[in-house]
């Protein structure tokens, strides 16, 4: 019991504790509509793309670097949308190049002019010391869009998921939808990069949704189990980290990996195929449903 | 079965073109479809059925031509089994809820609207597969999940694509006399197929597409060697069994095991 409330006694823990259960949560949540879209390659793109835009914001409005970060995040996210819709140019491909080249133009600019935000370690791999007030209320207000994002748009989020061409036959704007989430994804890792780190947090958004894909066959369901396992890692990451020394972000996704592993060998990867995009849907044809 | 379409009109293409890019896929299509239609859109892979499919649905702008929708008209669209994602992760019943997307905002469903949903899967004869997963369903079954959520719109007018595409020969008798049976209740058809002798022969009216109409009309009107050459790119025989067409293959004998000289 001592080892859980000892760290509690000091107050950047206290914070960080907070912050690492919401980040967990907020990422996991939201990582079920990106892994099940089939879109995981862009919470890794984006986190690099909106580490360029911290070190962009810095240059041109230091004091609101994290509003900066966030608008350049968004941007890319609608330019990724935009060049795949308009051009031949694929979703992995144009995820890549915009963020990659984000990331670089970021990592140069830090080298040039150093940074009055968080430090290149810290961006780059999270840290728990030095959590503001603002940070926090910010974490809470995204956590609270996203969730309303998500009550409100429920079924709308889960037809355009399913099958984008039937959605917007039936009246659903999927484009729009997209549009939204895009945005959301995108305040969602500005807001957790702080804890997690740019590196790590599209391992948060991916592993929680993977291990909740392999427990259950419901979409609600899903989302329940996603959300909890990612406030697990948050939680359990925060206390290993505080122990070991080690940044944050890499032992919440240790945790979380180790979780995927346990429940991989009890469930076989049961349900994994397709929804992870490891699959593609040759094998489904093949296999005829059980009657 | 009537169906050729001569009530008031739903759906109109007027001298569409379509296509992806800079491929047109669709040259120079008119096309009707009325209140009381039933058509089956033959062609063989490639010839821009889908494309076609996607025109009258609104999610393909052709590229010059018009399309005439009646005011608000409802549309229900039932996609290719081969096309979904059977591993993700919903119930049968949280596929058929999707329809309900307009009205009610919160995520769970109404006792009205779970209601509403076994009743029409009740009508489909699977109203006790309600929680079961999507992939535990059998092929005939997953076609009726998909009517059920189309049927959920109340639909005027009901799209299909490849609906008897890879299911057996008594899941597909069950989907023909499934559509015949709305078709009687007044829901208007239309379907894509390659299928010409387990589906399109059993059509009231059919439409051949080869990137443009070649034929339009009742199985015995489009049924012919001539037609058929035309569509598919091959020779055709047109038998006659029972008082409906059935098209054979003129496959060259030396493909044929014992035939060869």
């Amino acid at each position: 019991m001592d080892t859980l409330l000892e760290p509690l006694g000091y107050a950047f823990f206290q914070k960080g504790l907070l912050v690492a259960c919401l980040s967990g949560a907020l990422l996991g949540f939201i990582g079920v509509y990106i892994v099940l879209r089939g879109m995981s390659y862009i919470g890794h793109g984006l986190s690099h793309s909106i580490f360029g835009g911290f070190a962009a914001a810095q240059l041109f409005a230091s004091q609101f670097y994290v509003l900066g970060a966030g608008l350049w995040g968004i941007l890319s996210a609608l330019a990724i949308t935009t060049v795949v819709k308009r051009s031949r140019v694929g979703a992995d491909a144009a995820i890549g190049v915009i963020t990659l080249a984000s990331f670089a133009l970021g990592v140069a600019l830090f080298a040039k002019f150093g940074t009055t935000g968080p430090s290149f370690d810290n961006a780059l791999f999270g840290s728990i010391l030095g959590i503001s007030s603002t940070q926090i209320y910010g974490l809470i207000a995204v956590t609270v869009l996203t969730a309303a994002f998500v009550f409100l748009q429920y079924r709308a989020l889960l037809f355009s998921t399913f099958d984008p061409d039937v959605a917007i036959v039936s009246g659903v704007r999927v484009g729009r939808i997209e549009a939204l989430l895009m945005v959301i994804l995108s305040l969602a890792i500005l807001a957790t990069l702080t804890v997690v780190g740019v590196t790590l947090v599209a391992a948060m958004l991916v592993i929680p949704a993977v291990i909740a894909r392999m427990l259950t066959d419901s979409f609600g369901r899903m989302l329940t189990y996603s959300t909890i396992v990612g406030m697990i890692c948050g939680v359990a990451g925060m206390y290993l980290s505080y122990y070991a020394g080690v940044p944050s972000g890499t032992m919440i996704v240790l945790v979380g990996a180790t979780l995927f592993v346990i429940v991989l060998a009890f469930t076989g990867g049961r349900g994994l195929k397709r929804s992870a995009g490891l699959d593609s849907h040759s094998e489904d044809l093949l296999a005829e449903p059980a009657a | 079965m009537t169906g050729t379409g001569v009530g008031p009109e739903l759906l109109r293409l007027d001298n569409v073109e379509a296509g992806y890019g800079q491929q047109t896929v669709l040259h120079d299509v008119s096309f009707h479809i009325h209140e009381d239609q039933f058509t089956g859109i033959v062609g063989p892979s490639g010839a821009g059925k889908t494309t076609l499919l996607r025109v009258l649905l609104g999610t393909l702008a052709p590229s010059a031509g018009t399309v005439y929708q009646r005011p608000d008209l409802r549309i229900a669209y039932v996609p290719q089994l081969e096309t979904v994602n059977w591993n993700f992760p919903v119930t049968v019943m949280e596929c058929v809820l999707m329809s309900k997307t307009r009205g009610r905002r919160l995520p769970w469903a109404s006792r009205q609207e779970k209601a509403q949903v076994l009743d029409v899967l009740g009508r489909l004869g699977i109203g006790g597969l309600a929680q079961r997963h999507i992939r535990e369903l059998s092929g005939g079954q997953q076609q009726r999940m998909f009517l059920a959520r189309a049927l959920l719109r109340d639909p005027q007018l009901l799209l299909m694509d490849e609906p008897t595409s890879g299911v057996d020969v008594s899941t597909r008798h069950d989907v023909l006399h499934l559509l015949a049976d709305l078709h009687e209740e007044g829901v208007a058809i239309v379907l894509t197929t390659h299928d010409l002798n387990g589906m399109a022969a059993h059509l009231p009216h059919l439409v051949c597409v080869n990137h443009r109409i070649v034929a339009d009309g009742s199985p015995n009107e489009v049924i012919t060697p001539a037609v058929l050459e035309q569509t598919f790119g091959a020779r055709m025989e047109v038998l006659e069994h029972l008082g409906m067409r059935v098209v054979v293959d003129e496959a060259p004998v030396s493909y044929v095991p014992g035939m060869s000289d």
